[in-house]
């Protein structure tokens, strides 16, 4: 407890700078990310942030020393060289564009090992700081580094947002922008670049292989809430300050744990979470709303049931002949028998079931949709009425008010429908 | 100076065969459009080595081998969830479960850090020259040779067979899934066939080459063989000879520059990949060329 409250206090510096530092550069990779992630680009992330290796190493030989300048210059030209050799790839070759990512990355990575053992072999006493770069260290932020990768993450962040009118169109349609007259081609080079940024700020925090995490996991989280660009923004920038916040705790709190890695099970636990339980486009939501269709459907069917035995001139049906009707749903059809008797559709007097009043409007309105939409089916689409029913076994159970007034005036009201069965209404009674 | 002495011999002639094996597979992941799942295998089996590798507290386990294989299959079974039951499309499915694995591995590895010595680079890098000197010697003192090269032979034997036993199934899944189905072929069984596969030559391997070298090694010779011919023979034929080739230069010029000879390795097969591309794209243009001449002249 002491331990949460001094690290949630801040009073710490070097705390807050790392705290600060974290997420920030989280801030900055989810946004750039999400982006990339409604482009369908979601791996291009990856594959940057493992090119930029050969950069590092060289920037770092020709500097021969840990300049960040040098090293970053070097891995936003590798970086450059990666995404654009991908697009080209995919223009001039018939590869697939997983396999064209799946080479960029591991050649790049390969040539980079190759230049890293140079510099291993070359015994320069500033190599220890290098591997840094490769496998980050959130850690290691300093109150120096702080200023230039803060600095950058904010400008990517400044960007992102006053040119976001540009990048919405980028994503969702090139084309209309172009039609619009704006330079298409200069905005995915800013935003390339902006990515490539991103990369390698992110790195030194979480590592190569790590940074696809910070890139697409918030985006593909925040999906799930909302389909407003800009909350989809706000929520995926939320989940990264969360998971920056927490991620750093753990390791100050277990000082053998490293920041990076629990970044990345926080963030994943946060959109495993979104998937199952945000609604609307969550599992679980999508499970119960399918499950409430599914009984709806049932408890249509019984109704109907009930009804055209009514329609032969039978007062009801026993429990035996209506789950006859349907012999691999016995359970079920008894459920539904029970719920409708709550809601006071059917009347149940020892084995026999009747329609009440309010149910047997209902079974009515059914039936009528059921046969309005296959006199539909037969006379605007000429479908022979043998082939009309099995749609209107499913349209019956979607039709709404407004559709059911628009078929009746469409048709002009009529009485029968293409089997020669009356339509029922309302007011006329069997 | 550059020699042909069995050390030499022994280590080209491992990474040919780790080379064929994953050319092999990889084919069949290219065709699939899985060449980055087959990336994201290669680093999710990292939490499965590390609790092989507690539980039997070394790297050469057989428990390291099931704890890989389990995760690979794992991370397979998890990116087609996200994608069949949660929608989230393909690629941010693999890079949220491979990142997750990873990120579990790394903290295994930092909290059982006085029982595991693994480090993330020996998982990413792996280095074939040691090779010679880690030998297999049998109880009773016989010397086999080096450890590797029978982890490679073992596993190559395990591909041929896989894919001489399934080709007719590989193939057809491979080209049409649907169609496959149809006829009665167990797809989602193949296909997690596939992977268990792929996630065993990752874990036999990574040792030697690492694990973002054993997915260029999936990739780059199919992607390669690819620009050169569609026909499913000649691709796997043209991948194992590239295999060999990449070996056999990738370790003269590591040797010449003395750095890293898997790094090497992945260069050789990127610069053979680019000079393919240029080649192939100056022959497909010659090609149109005469073409459009030929039909100057009939007009």
């Amino acid at each position: 407890m002491e331990d949460f409250l001094y690290f949630f206090s801040f009073q710490d510096a070097s705390i807050a700078f790392v705290v600060l530092g974290i997420t920030l550069l989280g801030i900055g990779s989810a946004f750039v990310g999400t982006f990339s992630f409604l482009d369908n680009k979601a791996l291009l992330g990856d594959a940057i942030s493992h090119a930029i290796l050969p950069g590092i190493c060289l920037g770092f030989m020709l500097a021969g020393e840990k300049n960040p300048f040098f090293i970053v210059g070097g891995a936003i030209a590798s970086g450059g060289l990666a995404t654009y050799l991908t697009s080209w790839l995919k223009d001039n070759t018939k590869l697939s564009e997983d396999s064209i990512i799946a080479v960029v990355l591991s050649v790049f990575f390969g040539v980079g090992i190759v230049f890293l053992t140079i510099i291993q072999k070359s015994g320069n006493p500033e190599m220890a700081g290098l591997n840094q770069f490769i496998f980050g260290n959130a850690i290691g932020i300093v109150e120096r580094d702080l200023w230039i990768y803060g600095g950058l993450s904010l400008g990517i962040i400044g960007v992102l947002v006053f040119m976001l009118k540009e990048f919405q169109l980028l994503v969702f349609n090139p084309d209309f922008g172009k039609a619009l007259g704006l330079p298409m081609h200069q905005i995915r080079l800013v935003f390339n670049i902006l990515i490539i940024l991103a990369v390698v700020i992110g790195i030194q925090a979480i590592g190569v292989v790590l940074m696809a995490a910070l890139l697409i996991t918030p985006g593909a989280a925040a999906r799930f809430w909302t389909d407003r660009l800009k909350t989809l923004l706000v929520l995926a920038a939320v989940f990264a300050i969360i998971s920056g916040i927490f991620g750093t705790y753990v390791s100050y709190t277990l000082p053998q744990m490293p920041t990076g890695p629990w970044v990345v099970v926080i963030l994943s636990f946060i959109a495993l979470l979104s998937f199952l339980f945000a609604p609307k486009k969550g599992i679980l939501y999508r499970f119960f709303h399918r499950k409430k269709y599914i009984d709806k459907t049932q408890r249509d069917h019984v109704l109907k049931s009930v009804y055209k035995a009514e329609e032969l001139g039978r007062h009801a049906l026993s429990f035996e002949e209506l789950t006859q009707l349907y012999p691999n749903q016995k359970k079920s059809i008894n459920k539904s028998i029970k719920e409708l008797e709550r809601e006071g559709q059917l009347f149940i007097n020892q084995n026999l079931i009747k329609l009440t009043k309010p149910g047997k409007m209902e079974a009515k309105r059914i039936v009528r949709l059921h046969r309005l939409w296959e006199l539909y089916l037969n006379e605007y689409m000429n479908i022979a009425p043998d082939h009309v029913h099995e749609s209107a076994e499913k349209l019956e159970h979607l039709l709404t008010p407004e559709l059911e007034a628009l078929l009746e005036n469409r048709l002009n009201y009529p009485r029968l429908d293409p089997h020669q069965e009356t339509i029922p209404r309302d007011h006329d009674d069997i | 100076m550059m020699t042909f002495d069995q050390n030499a011999f022994l280590i080209i002639f491992t990474a040919s065969l780790i080379a064929i094996s994953c050319g092999l597979l990889g084919v069949f992941m290219m065709l699939r459009k899985m060449a980055m799942t087959g990336d994201a295998i290669s680093h999710a089996v990292l939490p499965g080595i590390v609790i092989g590798f507690l539980v039997s507290g070394t790297q050469r386990g057989l428990e390291v081998i099931i704890g890989a294989g389990i995760l690979g299959i794992l991370a397979t079974l998890m990116i087609d969830w996200l994608r069949k039951k949660a929608r989230v499309q393909l690629d941010a499915s693999i890079g949220i479960t491979f990142t997750l694995l990873f990120a579990i591995g790394i903290i295994l590895i930092s909290a059982f850090a006085y029982r595991v010595d693994l480090d993330q680079e020996c998982v990413l890098y792996g280095e074939i020259a040691y090779l010679p000197i880690d030998l297999w010697i049998t109880d009773a003192g016989n010397n086999l040779g080096p450890r590797i090269m029978w982890l490679a032979i073992l596993n190559l034997t395990l591909v041929l067979a896989f894919i001489t036993l399934f080709y007719k199934e590989l193939k057809l899944t491979s080209f049409d899934e649907k169609f496959g189905v149809v006829i009665g072929i167990p797809a989602s069984a193949i296909n997690l066939g596939l992977m268990s596969m792929v996630s065993y030559t990752t874990v036999s391997s990574f040792e030697a080459v690492g694990a973002i070298l054993v997915v260029a090694l999936l990739v780059v010779p199919p992607a390669t063989a690819f620009l050169w011919t569609r026909q499913l023979r000649h691709l796997i034929k043209l991948t194992l000879i590239i295999g060999v080739m990449v070996s056999l230069l990738g370790y003269y010029l590591a040797y010449l520059l003395d750095s890293s000879i898997a790094g090497m390795m992945v260069t050789v097969a990127g610069i053979i990949f680019f000079a393919s591309v240029g080649f192939t794209r100056y022959r497909s243009k010659i090609n149109f060329g005469t073409q459009n001449e030929a039909k100057a002249f009939s007009s």
